[in-house]
């Protein structure tokens, strides 16, 4: 079994439109949504849960109010500013450390666990897929990201799939971090816009951190041609196999208000170029086993 | 007055809102402040082109272990009360794994020995940039670093220290409805949405509004690309009724200039307008909760 990522580094690029549209098509797989902040691929494909589950992560302080006598000690040394002056603890700045529970002289700070949303596995009309909600102003939880990915990986073992493939998440920070370790490939979804070249290379270089091999699907050809040449040049230089590329399309748009992928929505148009891009998958496989 | 620029997610175009708005302030006389907090992958710059003038490094405290103060196999103190893993006990002394340190001092305070003294870990840069009458605050995370949120933080300390009372302050928030989305918020007079008329940029949107009228700031949103998808959006600011404070049509034209990293109000007729009237109507509502 192997784990394939699709990550962009910026959002917008059609990273989920075209994740979906690639769980449409090849082999047997677990999908895995860890774009936790903005989890969009359900959407999409609709689907069935089956078993919810809470999901928690850290801790957080609760100051009990009739055991506070103000002293003030907990502020003085909670460095993320998370006690207010009345002595109540800002649940979304509050880190978990427990520093106050430490220094309060009257035990009134205590940690408890901390809820940080929900992750769910479903079927979905691809296959089964793992999925987590994060609640409003939690912490952008790579935990989760990793919890997620640890149930796909467990259930695409037990289904005998031949793939895991997780939509990753934006940025190149923790999320991230956790969405790349232990993966086989990663796919850089990049549009030729100059924002998105500048993220894509950020993410490559953090992709090159984890010594992950890179490919790369370029979305919204068209819009700049130079730009465009630009990135197929940076995929030359750096070995990155170029999988396909779509024009700019708002079939990719239109498919989304139909709640199908682009593939199903049109699929002459969009099937030829996601079958080539699973054959190039496979073959990279075939020779790595080679 | 301080004014931040949200979505629930990447790529719908806050970037665009933010720089456009800026330009806009500036044109007419004001003296703006523009904090980019997308401290993952800072964009602004490549819309207002402004000149650097001075970059700093940004870090974070963490332990380094005094071996000969420390007590050693029979105290253990930091170690068991680190709830991060950040330290641990290695064969016959503690060892520091900054990575994973948040930085809290917990450690240092309970040390009976005094044997910890605080080192720093990178967390990336701050810098500043002058264009015309804007001054652009930025941070560029260090590739490897898992947290966001404190150069986030320290980037937006250091534009409210160094340029404390701007006639508009306007704050890029990072994507997404978690934390460091919390800490950019924070202290702001009114707050601007900005989606797209999709499914996904629905979805995103009612996660960021949930986040907002938590936070308890005043917001409207700006609905860009739009004509491009349906009307649900629409309905649902009707339904919610919540302020539309402006429309950015798509067209190939702004597409085009925005992945060349240009102004629309330069680039594009018709935008200017729209630019204006989201001003107006945004400054308007941020005095009316004064
Ligand atoms: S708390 Fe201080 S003395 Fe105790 S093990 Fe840690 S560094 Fe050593
Ligand atoms: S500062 Fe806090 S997080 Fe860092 S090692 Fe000490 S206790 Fe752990």
């Amino acid at each position: 079994m192997k784990q394939i990522v699709i990550i962009s580094g910026k959002g917008g690029t059609g990273k989920t439109s075209i994740t979906a549209a690639l769980a449409g098509a090849g082999p047997h797989k677990v999908l895995a949504d860890c774009d936790v902040d903005a989890a969009d691929l359900h959407l999409i494909l609709s689907p069935e849960i089956n078993l919810k589950e809470k999901f928690h992560s850290g801790f957080t302080a609760t100051i009990d109010l009739d055991k506070c006598i103000q002293c003030g000690q907990c502020r003085e040394h909670c460095r993320f500013d998370a006690i207010s002056p009345e002595f109540t603890v800002i649940r979304e700045k509050c880190e978990g450390c427990g520093a106050c529970e430490f220094v309060c002289p009257s035990e009134a700070a205590t940690m408890q666990d901390r809820m940080c949303g929900y992750q769910f596995v479903s079927n979905t009309r691809f296959g089964t897929m793992v999925h987590a909600a994060l609640g409003i102003g939690e912490e952008n939880s790579g935990k989760l990201v990793t919890s997620v990915r640890r149930e796909a990986k467990a259930i695409a073992e037990a289904e005998k799939a031949k793939f895991v493939l997780v939509d990753g998440s934006p940025g190149i920070g923790c999320p991230v971090i956790a969405s790349l370790a232990d993966i086989d490939i990663c796919i850089l979804v990049a549009e030729p816009t100059v924002s998105a070249i500048h993220d894509l290379k950020r993410v490559h270089e953090l992709a090159g951190h984890f010594k992950t091999p890179c490919m790369c699907i370029l979305n919204k050809c068209g819009i700049n041609p130079a730009l465009e040449q630009e990135l197929e040049q940076y995929c030359a230089a750096n070995s990155i196999v170029l999988l396909g590329k779509f024009q700019y399309d708002l079939d990719f748009t239109k498919a989304q208000l139909h709640r199908q992928t682009v593939v199903e929505y049109d699929p002459e148009k969009f099937g030829p170029i996601i079958d080539g891009i699973w054959n190039e998958i496979n073959q990279y496989f075939r020779q790595m086993e080679e | 007055m301080q004014i931040a620029i949200a979505s629930g997610k990447g790529g719908t175009g806050k970037t665009t809102v933010a720089t456009n708005l800026a330009a806009y302030f500036s044109r007419t006389g004001m003296d703006v402040s523009l904090i980019d907090c997308d401290v993952e992958e800072p964009n602004a710059h490549f819309f207002l082109t402004p000149q650097w003038k001075d970059e700093k490094k940004e870090t974070v405290p963490v332990p380094r272990i005094d071996h000969d103060k420390c007590l050693g196999e029979e105290c253990r103190k930091c170690i068991e009360l680190c709830r991060f893993n950040a330290l641990i006990w290695m064969v016959d002394a503690v060892l520091e794994f900054p990575e994973l340190c948040h930085g809290c001092g917990l450690c240092t305070i309970a040390c009976p020995a005094s044997a910890i003294e605080e080192s720093t870990r990178s967390l990336g840069i701050s810098r500043v940039g002058q264009k015309d009458s804007i001054s652009l605050y930025s941070g560029l995370l260090r590739i490897g670093e898992a947290m966001a949120p404190p150069l986030i933080k320290k980037v937006k300390q250091r534009a409210l220290t160094e340029h404390p009372a701007p006639d508009v302050r306007l704050i890029d928030c990072p994507p997404g409805a978690t934390c460091p989305v919390v800490e950019a918020l924070e202290g702001s007079d009114a707050a601007i949405l900005v989606t797209e008329p999709t499914p996904f940029g629905l979805h995103d949107l009612r996660i960021a509004v949930e986040l907002l009228r938590k936070m308890e700031v005043p917001f409207g949103v700006v609905i860009n690309r739009a004509g491009m998808g349906d009307d649900r959006v629409h309905d649902y600011l009707k339904e919610e009724n919540i302020a539309l404070l402006g429309e950015l049509p798509h067209s190939m034209e702004a597409a085009s200039s925005y992945s060349e990293g240009k102004l629309l109000i330069e680039q594009v007729p018709g935008y200017e307008k729209v630019i204006s009237q989201i001003a107006q109507n945004i400054q308007n509502m941020a005095k009316s909760t004064r």
